[in-house]
């Protein structure tokens, strides 16, 4: 095979004049790719300088400087521009909501108690507009999980929402865009709260705070009772053709739970949710993952003790407390960094995914290290989600999910050049691109 | 449930307005006081960033009597002032947020009516809004505070400056033209928000705010007609005339008429952007500031023709249906089709980082630095009507400034200290410095709030009203009991009552 050199602006050059760009899901085939003189972020050791990238069947071949370019490899330049692992979003609905208040567009949030069963890459559109909108800003994989917001999540909260995926960012299918399909399962931790808006009023209602916490109470013995029932399901499970033995797919889907195999997701951000939450988890013998983790700071020992990783919520919010500091949530990322914690952010939305990488930054601005800010969007979610062998970090041997950018990923001016999702050369055209252009060569009106 | 982590934010400020849940909070300590003569401050060795005329390496600026009074390099600090030493700081002019819904004391919206001109959100300014702090903290010193969206016509608008610590009477700024909220679309015709089994009220459609807007200018003017009738029979002697019954709802409307009053309308999509303007012209009123205006790339040669300034979000789309065709270059192609543009935040937090809100406009559509920077400064301002005064940095307009420890158009920008007419009202030194004395205030509080409530108790005295009334105290309980928490929120910051997205 020829070696084809395409530098930037000749890649610019073809497409505006051909436009022949790749298409907006993605190429076919598996080339070769070479990208060369770029500045990696391997995130596994320190950057390397005007080093190559080799990417053969989808997979890192070869990553540092002096790296030969194997014949036949498509060769992009990437003279002073940075190579990164693509973004990891922990936390999402990706694909599972268009419009946010067009609840004929929301598959978020399954009706009932205990939906362990359902599963977030079901119901993933793969042509969903947000997916080609938020990998234009660098994030090649996420965590779409069910029962984690949108706004159908009007009724009685979920306590087990379901499994969670973990994905790719392009695919033709949910079989070509998914990583983990049960990465993870979602538990709604309930909240105490006095204060509740009432959706059938209109309008804000108050309870008693002993009426509330027996509510709480309630609702975290059935949750106690439904992993005690999984765990003699499990149990069972051993022996399937055991007298008595009836199928029971939602305790079934819990048993990789109950074994270990599979994490809790708990979305918890009060101090007493997550203590009761990882006081739950560790008696119980299950692996959790914090998500939210807005008051994470007040159970630092705790977490830090039991070894729990947390996802936290995109730190440009307000902070819950009217006489919390105004940067709470800016300074907790470092704060448990500091403390041994394991971090990771997420943005726990669609349209506002690609704020992922500003969050991180903002949180740098407040003291946490910056390579720990990266790797809290590339490294450290794969970490939690068991799947670091393959995503993370820019090394031989690992799934060829990377960036190619102008400047530091993190930033609000950067350009996203090139994205790698499986080895593929995926194009970062969208739906918003297109529109821009569209409106920016409508002829002049006559006025 | 779990709700969307901007609408969240939002949600947080309209639960805390509307259900009167605002308890005492921190004054800055030490903070400026308004009545004394202001200080004379040098801040030395910055980047400054006029936006009126490029970036200045290494200036100084001199503030006195609350104007920049000077602005070069090495200028001399007169005997007494305060010098800032800004060495590696980077200043501009503080932000202009032209679409908030902070300091507002209950609900932004009075949703029972499709026309509610007759109220004002100067009446219920609270300056006790922990938001006035932390938007100050983010660099915000004047904000454009809106009544919400529900109704076609909404109420009356007031611009305002961040001065935390002081009372309600001192947050207007001086001289700055009122304006009133009017709304297109799926707020009003209440798409989203009507409870089931609630009644409909009219407009459910576009069609119908059209002809709800024409309908209460057609009132309006015919009004005005009696009033100008009256006046000028007066004016001539006339004798025994009868004065026009005045009427509260109408009177905002005529001061739209008259050009005494900004229209400022929340829209989304191109045909109803167009509808207002040719309302507008059909009565010869002019809309100021389209708000939101997420399709207005679609239709900027218009509003650039009817000399309309559009204030946009940076980058949100698709939490409805209105907004699924927004785009985040839309600052950058109105911009270059003449428009004159802003970046706004709707919501107290994204208020909080409106800088890197603006630096968006670099990446998505190309706009230059100061262009950018213009969006959250000089554009607002000139939206609002105030730029003799603010918007840029230059000898003679009032000192509110922002300076940050880094390129504000950037991520890694943090603000350090805000300064409103000369005075710094935000230092983050002198901010984190003071946060052990204030921790130890509140847990002295909580501890008084404790025994006063064994004594009571021990009393054993109270009837069941009585122990019910104490329960609700906020000090009784430990904080995070008390707590409202996002997931029982509604999905939009005044979602019951109309909606401000």
């Amino acid at each position: 095979m020829k070696r084809r050199h395409l530098n930037f602006l000749g890649t610019i050059l073809i497409l505006a004049l051909f436009n022949a760009r790749p298409s907006t899901a993605q190429t076919a085939g598996t080339a070769d790719f070479a990208i060369t003189h770029a500045k990696i972020f391997t995130l596994a050791g320190p950057p390397v300088e005007d080093g190559t990238v080799v990417i053969r069947a989808g997979k890192i071949a070869a990553v540092g400087a002096g790296v030969p370019i194997p014949e036949g490899a498509q060769v992009i330049d990437a003279k002073g521009l940075q190579v990164y692992p693509g973004l990891f979003d922990s936390v999402t609905q990706m694909g599972l909501s268009e419009i946010g208040a067009v609840s004929a567009t929301v598959d978020t949030t399954e009706t009932g108690s205990f939906n362990p069963d359902v599963t977030a890459a079901t119901a993933i559109l793969p042509s969903s507009a947000h997916i080609p909108v938020t990998r234009a800003s660098g994030i090649t994989e996420v965590i779409a999980a069910p029962a984690s917001g949108g706004f159908d999540s009007r009724g009685p909260a979920n306590l087990v929402g379901g499994r969670a995926s973990a994905i790719h960012l392009a695919g033709w299918t949910a079989e070509e865009m998914l990583i983990n399909k049960h990465a993870a399962m979602v538990v709604d931790w309930p909240g105490i709260e006095t204060r509740s808006f009432d959706f059938s009023a209109l309008s804000t209602r108050e309870k008693s705070f002993t009426d509330v916490k027996k509510e709480y109470d309630k609702q975290i013995n059935e949750l106690a009772d439904y992993v005690e029932q999984a765990r003699h399901y499990a149990q069972a499970l051993e022996n399937p053709g055991g007298a008595g033995f009836e199928r029971d797919l939602k305790l079934e889907a819990m048993a990789p739970v109950i074994r270990g195999e599979m994490p809790l997701l708990v979305f918890a951000d009060q101090a007493r949710q997550i203590r009761d939450a990882v006081e739950f988890c560790d008696k119980q013998k299950l692996k959790i993952i914090l998500a939210g983790a807005t008051e994470a700071w007040k159970e630092k020992g705790l977490l830090r003790s039991k070894g729990v990783p947390v996802i936290l919520r995109p730190t440009l919010g307000e902070p819950p407390e009217e006489d919390d500091a105004y940067d709470r949530l800016l300074t907790q990322p470092e704060e448990l960094r500091a403390a041994g914690i394991k971090i990771a952010f997420g943005s726990f939305d669609n349209s506002f995914a690609r704020r992922l990488g500003q969050n991180a930054a903002n949180a740098v601005a407040h003291g946490l290290p910056y390579e720990e800010g990266l790797k809290a969007v590339t490294l450290y979610p794969a970490q939690m989600f068991g799947l670091d062998a393959q995503l993370g970090t820019v090394e031989t041997g690992k799934t060829a999910n990377l960036i190619v950018t102008s400047g530091d990923p993190l930033d609000v001016t950067t350009d996203v050049r090139y994205l790698f999702i499986k080895g593929q050369l995926i194009s970062t055209d969208n739906k918003q691109k297109s529109l821009y252009e569209k409106y920016l060569n409508r002829p002049k009106a006559a006025q | 449930m779990k709700l969307n982590a901007n609408i969240l934010r939002f949600l947080a400020a309209f639960l805390l307005a509307t259900t009167g849940l605002l308890g005492a909070k921190e004054k800055p300590a030490g903070g400026p006081a308004m009545d004394a003569a202001a200080p004379v401050i040098l801040i030395q060795n910055a980047t400054i960033l006029t936006v009126s005329h490029g970036a200045i390496e290494k200036g100084d600026i001199l503030i006195k009597d609350g104007k920049i009074a000077a602005l070069g390099g090495s200028l001399k600090a007169p005997a007494g002032a305060v010098v800032i030493d800004a060495t590696g700081q980077f200043v501009m002019p503080g932000i202009i947020d032209c679409h908030s819904h902070i300091a507002v004391d209950g609900s932004v919206n009075e949703g029972s009516v499709s026309v509610s001109s007759m109220v004002n959100i100067a009446d219920v300014l609270n300056s006790d809004d922990i938001s006035i702090f932390r938007d100050l903290a983010g660099g915000v010193t004047t904000a454009n505070i809106l009544h919400g969206s529900a109704n076609s016509i909404g109420g009356q608008t007031i611009v305002i400056k961040l001065r935390w610590g002081q009372p309600a009477a001192k947050l207007p700024f001086e001289g700055a033209l009122p304006g009133i909220k009017f709304a297109l679309g799926e707020n009003p015709k209440r798409s989203n928000f009507r409870a089931s089994g609630a009644p409909e009220r009219y407009p459910t459609t576009r069609m119908g705010v059209e002809e709800t807007i024409r309908s209460a200018f057609t009132e309006a003017r015919d009004y005005k007609k009696s009033w100008d009738d009256y006046n000028k029979r007066a004016a001539a002697g006339e004798r025994n005339i009868i004065l026009p019954r005045r009427n509260l709802k109408l009177d905002p409307l005529v001061e739209v008429l008259e050009g005494k009053r900004y229209v400022h309308a929340h829209c989304y999509r191109e045909d109803e952007i167009l509808m207002l303007l040719r309302v507008a012209r059909e009565f010869g009123f002019h809309v100021q500031t389209f708000q939101h205006v997420l399709e207005g790339y679609k239709v900027a040669d218009e509003i650039a023709a009817a000399g309309s300034g559009a204030s946009t979000f940076s980058d949100w789309w698709a939490y409805k249906a209105e907004a699924y065709e927004a785009i985040p270059y839309n600052a950058a192609l109105m911009t270059r089709r003449g428009v004159l543009v802003s970046v706004n935040s709707d919501d107290a937090a994204e208020a909080t980082h409106l800088n890197q809100e603006a630096a968006k406009s670099i990446r998505y559509g190309g706009l230059t630095r100061d262009e950018a920077l213009k969006l959250v400064t000089l554009n607002p301002a000139i939206q609002l009507g105030i730029e003799k005064r603010v918007g840029t940095i230059d000898v003679g307009k009032d000192a509110d400034l922002a300076i940050y420890n880094h390129d504000p158009l950037s991520a890694y920008a943090v603000v350090e200290k805000t300064l409103i007419d000369g005075r710094v009202y935000f230092d983050r030194d002198r901010e984190q410095a003071g946060r052990a004395a204030l921790e130890t205030e509140k847990k002295d509080l909580l501890e008084k709030a404790r025994k006063k409530q064994d004594e009571e108790k021990k009393e054993g005295a109270k009837t069941p009203e009585e122990k019910k009334s104490v329960e609700k105290k906020p000090d009784d309980n430990k904080p995070e009991e008390k707590k409202p928490e996002g997931k029982s929120k509604p999905p939009q910051d005044d979602a019951g009552q109309g909606g401000a997205l």
